[in-house]
This record gives C-alpha cells, sequence and structure tokens, in this order.
C-alpha cells in the first residue's frame, strides 16, 4: 500500500489539532475559539444544536473557508490556508450531508474517480487505462459496503440510501488519514443507520482500508453518536462545552441542560 | 448488442469509404463538409458537453485555425506545418479564454465567450492588411499528400474523412483514460471534484485549449475545402450554430457530434425542398426536438432504458402488493 | 453642439426602445433562468400582428390592444407552458437551443407565410418638429423615449411597490422560500413573462415605423437588446435601461463622426469593454461562484 500523505508521525501526535479557531459572519461569531484534537485511529463525535457552528468548523477544516483566527494542524503540518485539492492531497477526505455522488457515471466509476486524482500527476493519466489500477481497491469497498448488486449502474438511478453508501465509500477510496463525515445519517431511512454504524467501525479497525483512518462525525443522531464514537465533542453558541467519552457527556448535567433535553 | 453495433460500424465505414465516387461533385463536397464540421463539434462537445462549460465563441477559434493556415499556405508554408501550428496557436489561445471561466459563474462566462468570438471576428473583418478584411483571403490551395494532389473533392474528401477518424479516435482514447472521468466529475459536481483531489482549474483550462485545438483543424480543413474564407462564417452567429449542434446531438455523448453536425450542415440541405419554408421546418424541428430529446437525439437509448426500469419498478411494486395481500 | 444634441436625442429615443427589449430579456432570466435567443423576434412578431390587425381595419390603438392581448398569450403563456416548463429542470442549454429554433422558425414563418418585404408602419405620433436653441427635435424622439421611459419606470414601480411585484421578486431570488412563503410561483413566473410580451409590443409599436416592418427586424434588434442588457447589468432591471440608453446614443454618434459602417460595432465594442473590466455589468452586482 502506498500512502504518500503519510508523514513520520511522532508517537502518540495527534491527527488533526485545532487551536484556537475562531471564524464570524459579520456581527454573527459562528466559532468563537475551538480547540481540540484527534488521536490516530479515534472516531471523533461532534454534536450541538443547530447553530452551534458544527458546519463552520467542518468548513474551516475542509478548505471551504479560511477562519479568522486560529491553527489547523494535519499530522504536525499547519494546514490552515490550505483548499480542498491540497487537503485532499494530503490524506483528508470527507462525505456531504446532501448527497454529492456523480450521477451520471457508474457506482465503480464513482469509486475509481474518488481516488484516481489523489497522487501523481494528471498529464501521467492522459491515455493511461481508465480505472488507473484502482479496480481492485473500488471492488474492495463495493463488496464491504454490498452494494455488489448496483456497482455497475449509474450512480443517480440508486435509492438514496444506497447512494448515501457510495458516497461514503468515495471518501475512503484514497485511503486517507482523517475522513470528515457531514451528517452520514441525514435522510437516511432508520432501518440503514444501524448498517452505516457497522460499516464505519468496520472501516476504523479494517486493516485493509481505513484503519488508519481517523474519522471526525457531525451527528444529530444521538444513539449513533453515542455508540459509534470514542469521544465526543458538544458545541453550544461556537464554543466547546465539553469533550469526553460518550459515558462522560451523557453524565455531563451541563449538556444535558444545555443540548440532550432528557 | 455488441455485434449489433460491429456490423454498423461496418456498413458505416464502407458506405463512407465506398459510396462516395458515385456521388455528384455537391454530393462529396457536403459530405468532406459535414466532416469538418464534426472536427469542429467534437471539440466544443468536450469542453461544453463533457467539463460541462459554456463556450459561446467556439467559431472564433474555427475562424483563427482557417485563417492562420489560409495565410500559411499564402506565404508558401505547406499546409501540413500549417496545420498543428493552426492547432498548437488555438490551444494556447483557449487556455487564455478558459481563465475567465475559472473566476465567473455560468451565464457570464457565456457572455464572455461571446465577447471572445466578437473581437476575433472584428479583427478579421478589420484588419484587412493582415486578413484582408471583408474581401477575405481567395484562391487558397488544396493540399499535396506525399506527391498526390487532393485537388478533387473526392481526394480531399478522403484526406477529411481520414482526419475525422483520427481525430475522433484521439477524442476516445482521452475520454476513456482517467481524464474522461476528470472532466465528467468537474461538469456533474466541481465541489466533490475538488474535494477528491481533482484540479478542477486544469482540467477547466485544457477543456477550452483542446476544444479549441479541435476547432482550429477544423478551421484549417475548412480553408482548403471551401478555398475562399471571409469573417462572416466565424462570427457569433455560427457559434450559436455549433452550441446547436453540439445540444441536439447530445451533449455527453461521443458520437453526438456526428448526429448534431448532421443536424446542422446536411440536414438544411435536405429541407430545401420545402423551398422557402425549409429554415421554418428546421426551427421547429429544433424547438420539438428539444422539448421531447432535451438530453440531445443520442439520449434516446437511456431513456428508452429507463422507461424499462421504471415499468420493472413498478411492476415488481405490484406483484409486491399483490403477495402481501394474498391470504396465507 | 447642435448635430451633437440632435444626435443625442435621437438616440436616447432609439436606446430607450432597446432598454425596453432589454428590460424584458432581464426580467425572464431573474424569474426562470430562460436566456430568451428568440427576444428580437418577440418584437418582430407582434409588429406583425399589429399590422394583420390594421389590414382589417383597425385602427393603431385597438391593434396594439389586440397585439398586447394575443402576444401576452402566445410569446406569455404558450412560450412558458410549451417550451420553457417542460425544459426547466433540464439546465440551460436545451432552453437556449429551443430558442435559437425559435428564433428561426418564427422568422422564417413570417418570411413564407406573410411577405418576404418591408412594410411601412403608422407611428402614433405626428410629425410635428420642436425647434429648441437651434436643435431640431422630432415629436416621435420625444415621444418615443418618454413612452418608453414611463414603461420602464412603470415597470420598475410595479416590480418594488406592488405586491404581486414584490412576490415576483422574491421569486427571482430565491424560489424556494418564495412557495414556503404561500407565493404561487408558476404564476408569478407567468406574470414576468406576460411583461416581457407586452414590453415586447411596446417596443414594437416604437421602433418599426422608423425601421419598417421585416422578417429580419429582430435580429439586429435582438442583438443589441442583449448586448443592452449585459452592459447594463444583467442581474439589475435598472440596468438594462441603462445599457439601451448607452448603446442608443453611442450607436447614433458613432454612426455619425465614425462611419455608418460602425453603428453596428459599437454595441459590439462596448459589449467587450464592459466584460472585460465588468462582466456583472454597469449596475449589476458581483457573483460569487457558489461554494
Amino acid at each position: 500500500m502506498t500512502h504518500p500523505h503519510h508523514h513520520d508521525r511522532a508517537a502518540g501526535a495527534p491527527v488533526l489539532q485545532v487551536t484556537g479557531l475562531k471564524k464570524a459572519y459579520g456581527a454573527i461569531q459562528a466559532v468563537g475559539g475551538v480547540s481540540f484534537s484527534v488521536q490516530p485511529g479515534e472516531i471523533f463525535g461532534v454534536i450541538g444544536p443547530n447553530g452551534s457552528g458544527k458546519t463552520t468548523l467542518f468548513n474551516s477544516m475542509l478548505g471551504q473557508i479560511t477562519p479568522d483566527e486560529g491553527k489547523i494542524e494535519l499530522n504536525g503540518e499547519d494546514v490552515t490556508q490550505l483548499g480542498p485539492l491540497e487537503l485532499n492531497r494530503r490524506g483528508v477526505g470527507r462525505t456531504f450531508q446532501t448527497l454529492q455522488v456523480f450521477g451520471k457515471m457508474t457506482v465503480r466509476d464513482n469509486l475509481i474517480v474518488a481516488a484516481q486524482e489523489h497522487s501523481g500527476s494528471m498529464f501521467s493519466r492522459m491515455f493511461a487505462p481508465g480505472d488507473s489500477g484502482l479496480g481492485a481497491r473500488a471492488d474492495a469497498l463495493i463488496d464491504q459496503f454490498r452494494i455488489r448488486h448496483v456497482a455497475d449502474k449509474k450512480a443517480g438511478e440508486l435509492s438514496y440510501g444506497q447512494q448515501k453508501l457510495v458516497d461514503i465509500a468515495m471518501a475512503f477510496m484514497s485511503e486517507p488519514d482523517l475522513v470528515l463525515l457531514d451528517e452520514p445519517c441525514a435522510g437516511v431511512n432508520p432501518s440503514l443507520v444501524g448498517g452505516i454504524s457497522t460499516l464505519l467501525k468496520q472501516l476504523n479497525q479494517n486493516p485493509k482500508i481505513g484503519s488508519h483512518s481517523s474519522f471526525v462525525v457531525i451527528e444529530h443522531n444521538m444513539d449513533f453518536v453515542m455508540d459509534l464514537c470514542h469521544r465526543i465533542m458538544v458545541m453550544v453558541e461556537g464554543k466547546v462545552m465539553a469533550i469526553g467519552t460518550p459515558a462522560e457527556i451523557r453524565a455531563n448535567k451541563e449538556v444535558l441542560e444545555a443540548y440532550l433535553g432528557s | 448488442m455488441k455485434k449489433l453495433s460491429l456490423i454498423a460500424w461496418l456498413v458505416t465505414a464502407a458506405v463512407l469509404l465506398v459510396a462516395p465516387p458515385f456521388l455528384k461533385n455537391y454530393g462529396i463536397y457536403l459530405l468532406s463538409y459535414w466532416m469538418v464540421f464534426i472536427i469542429a463539434t467534437m471539440g466544443l462537445n468536450l469542453t461544453v458537453g463533457y467539463a460541462g462549460q459554456k463556450s459561446l465563441g467556439h467559431a472564433a477559434f474555427f475562424g483563427i485555425g482557417a485563417y492562420v493556415v489560409a495565410l500559411l499556405m499564402k506565404a508558401g508554408i505547406s499546409f501540413w506545418l500549417g496545420l498543428p501550428a493552426a492547432a498548437l496557436l488555438c490551444f494556447v489561445v483557449g487556455i487564455i479564454l478558459g481563465f475567465p471561466a475559472l473566476r465567473v459563474q455560468t451565464i457570464y462566462l457565456a457572455f464572455a465567450t461571446l465577447g471572445f468570438n466578437t473581437a476575433v471576428w472584428l479583427v478579421m473583418r478589420n484588419e484587412e492588411w493582415l486578413t484582408g478584411g471583408t474581401f477575405g483571403i481567395n484562391d487558397i490551395a488544396r493540399p499535396g499528400f506525399f506527391g498526390m494532389s487532393l485537388d478533387s473533392n473526392l481526394a480531399y474528401y478522403y484526406l477529411v474523412l481520414g482526419m475525422t477518424v483520427l481525430m475522433g479516435l484521439l477524442l476516445l482514447g482521452l475520454l476513456r483514460s482517467p481524464w474522461g472521468k476528470a472532466f465528467t466529475a468537474l461538469r456533474d459536481n466541481p465541489i466533490r471534484a475538488e474535494s477528491l483531489g481533482i484540479d478542477t482549474r486544469n482540467y477547466t483550462l485544457l477543456s477550452f485549449a483542446i476544444g479549441a485545438a479541435y476547432a482550429g483543424i477544423a478551421g484549417g480543413l475548412f480553408a482548403s475545402l471551401v478555398q475562399f474564407i471571409e469573417p462572416a462564417p466565424f462570427a457569433v452567429g455560427s457559434s450559436i450554430m455549433m452550441y446547436l449542434m453540439v445540444v441536439v446531438g447530445g451533449p455527453g455523448y461521443f458520437l453526438g457530434p456526428v448526429l448534431g453536425a448532421a443536424v446542422g450542415v446536411v440536414l438544411p440541405e435536405w429541407l430545401r425542398f420545402a423551398q422557402a419554408w425549409y429554415l421554418f421546418v428546421f426551427g421547429s424541428a429544433v424547438v420539438l426536438l428539444m422539448i421531447w430529446l432535451p438530453d440531445g437525439l443520442l439520449s434516446i437509448p437511456d431513456r428508452i432504458r429507463a422507461k424499462k426500469q421504471a415499468k420493472e419498478a413498478s411492476a415488481a411494486r405490484a406483484a409486491a402488493a399483490k403477495n402481501m395481500g394474498a391470504p396465507t | 453642439m447642435t448635430d451633437f444634441l440632435q444626435l443625442l436625442f435621437s438616440g436616447m429615443a432609439t436606446g430607450a426602445i432597446y432598454g425596453l427589449a432589454a428590460l424584458g430579456f432581464t426580467l425572464l432570466w431573474q424569474a426562470s433562468g430562460t436566456i430568451n435567443f428568440a427576444q428580437g423576434e418577440f418584437v418582430m412578431l407582434p409588429a406583425f400582428m399589429m399590422l394583420a390587425f390594421m389590414s382589417f381595419g383597425a385602427p393603431l390603438v385597438a391593434s396594439f390592444v389586440l397585439s398586447v392581448g394575443l402576444a401576452v398569450l402566445v410569446l406569455g403563456w404558450i412560450f412558458k407552458r410549451g417550451i420553457v416548463d417542460p425544459l426547466f429542470k433540464f439546465g440551460m442549454m436545451p432552453i437556449v437551443v429551443a430558442t435559437i429554433g425559435l428564433s428561426i422558425s418564427m422568422r422564417s414563418v413570417i418570411r413564407a407565410g406573410y411577405s418576404a418585404e418591408a412594410h411601412p408602419f403608422p407611428s402614433m405620433f405626428s410629425d410635428t418638429l420642436f425647434n429648441i436653441a437651434g436643435v431640431t427635435i422630432t415629436m416621435a424622439d420625444v415621444g418615443t423615449f418618454v413612452l418608453a421611459l414611463g414603461l420602464v419606470f412603470a415597470t420598475q414601480a410595479f416590480m418594488t411597490k406592488t405586491v404581486t411585484g414584490r412576490a415576483m421578486q422574491a421569486v427571482a431570488q430565491n424560489t424556494e422560500s418564495a412557495s414556503v412563503l404561500g407565493i404561487n410561483v408558476p404564476r408569478m413566473i407567468f406574470y414576468a413573462f406576460a411583461i416581457n410580451a407586452v414590453l415586447a409590443v411596446a417596443a414594437a409599436l416604437l421602433v418599426t415605423p422608423t425601421y419598417l416592418a421585416k422578417f429580419d427586424m429582430g435580429e439586429s434588434l435582438g442583438n443589441k437588446a442583449f448586448f443592452a442588457a449585459i452592459i447594463g447589468g444583467f442581474n439589475n432591471s435598472r440596468g438594462a435601461l441603462l445599457g439601451g440608453l448607452i448603446v442608443g446614443i453611442c450607436e447614433n454618434l458613432a454612426a455619425a463622426y465614425i462611419s455608418p459602417a460602425y453603428k453596428d460595432a459599437v454595441a459590439l465594442v462596448i459589449f467587450m469593454v464592459v466584460i472585460l473590466f465588468k462582466p456583472q455589468g454597469l449596475l449589476g452586482k458581483k457573483e460569487e461562484r457558489k461554494v
């Protein structure tokens, strides 16, 4: 396996380190000083009511927007100013809250294109074989996600739940160090949520694909988050209210009052 | 299905190779005309159909190619050097035209390409010292090929046919490579594409550049075909017609340009029997075609397949419903 | 100097007509994302409608009113329901190409079905000339300018001050939110098409007396309206009028001071300069690439 983006990470050093991140939109301080770190192989959940700044935080980490203040470090490297393209090359993958598959391509092609540009110059791929040698990896993911029966269909023809699986699979094709999952259960049939949770756990531990991946997951489905994540960060009004294990968060009175409600 | 398409290809190849000597001179000329526009439209199909850009200035590159070849030949330089020169120049200018595409949104990009076409056309029309202005350039020769003269319509037709096949194979190779998927990703979801490491910037620029180069080569062939060029066929109106050809044939379908160029070039000729009404029939046909097949003529197989799938799905649902209601 | 002023005033009159056509064009774009390449023919057809009504004996005013009704039906309702609605969800390409086909067929249906000749068209203004400080201005120039300007401002007022107009603006800016607010989105979009039809008939009434009714009169007019809309600002209704005036005035001046051959080139040149330096138009707002 080639991982061109693996740095010589010091043992115990975090994959992701966010320090003092701030972003304001006019008078609204969407993110007001957020700091946290994600350890290698960790599944890190981010929860909070609507408007708590989760999406802005995510978009900053993904290079879609530039934060006003603060630092984002990936494997020790300062990536605060980088855009989505450079971040992908450094081993960051993401899924989208609204479906973002390439509807007119087959499922298999969706997966192949998801990793084909990850390394090497585009000119080396001119007139090269169509699957860029990624066929085996795509097939492995297709089997793992159990979408073999629709692999040759156009992605746009699949059901919502199936497209969601493709969307998630695409994020893992380039074997990223860090995967940011933006509401992976949004709009998904409750019966499928368990399947997604199992898949993500498998990907987190599977030595072939994804095992060195750390996840950061935004989700509203509490059961899903508590079951899946190793640690959870609670955001309220742009600030961090608490970070801890699911058990600690469940027992945290402040969080219960502000957010969990019951 | 594969056997059927192989037979279809062989029949087409046979017709294109064997039939022309039996056609009248005008028929051969029309075939060559059609081929030239297939090449030009293939380029635009890449830019607009595969990469999802907006380009309403394609005829400008067509014209640049034509004038470059015509002027170089007048200066005594061989057609075979002029043609690549035209392609190269158009490639470079295409990259330059791609830069606005990186900054402006779709509709404004369309305007920018219109503006570009207009500028080029104005230069062609006014710079008489270079282009002959509205008087154009005439007596453009036909090239020779390893000593053989290609003066006759028939001989030149085989050259154009060969070039069309060559350019088509090149494009097919490019689209089958990872570049094809990258272009499609750029077209369908540029944001996702970027987050997957696809360099949308470079692919955008290249989609314009390669499309432009194709138009340039077509223009060069055009110059020696019609042997007299002037600015009119390279104005915005022609760009709009080329855009029509891509959309009618089917944007993003490899053979779309073949059909689209046929509709744009050959159909008006066939309709001449309708005399004064032939343009009305053509215009109305385009409108009806768009309403019926918004994705172009080549989307017909996909639509049939989609209808079949829908039928099967609803039949399956009906069967399932029936089973659920059946007594145990 | 007097020549200059004369050219200025007659240019303003022509420019105001361009502004009418450009305004309708802009409204269609804002309401439905439709680029109407047949906009010139949308002016040409009502000219012949009015001629037809008049040939049956109707006076000019009655012909105008009848043509407005007919145009709203054909160029508004039938155009929207028949072409724009079915193609709306397929993106810009099919609609653009459909309007290209439409412009070709409209031109040829008049040419083949009615006449290829240029027909005279009565002016609604008398032949009076005004003489102010040595400058001669025709009644037609003044009347055209005033009427066209009035129509543009009336449309503006309608869009900003009436409930319906504001609803139309809401639809233009954010269709989903508008329908959530209970606005009848399809009807608002239809109103935009209807207004375009009315403006087109008005433009025909004002421009045909000078340029004569011919099947291809829409070509040049459509181009000018298109350029005027872009020069002024494609996402801004006031821009349409400004763009039209600029084109009309500069054309006239160029024809007189440079050469008549450059008359048409002027709109092109201004268009190119604006595209290069301010692609969103003189009064347009910059539309950022949506993330």
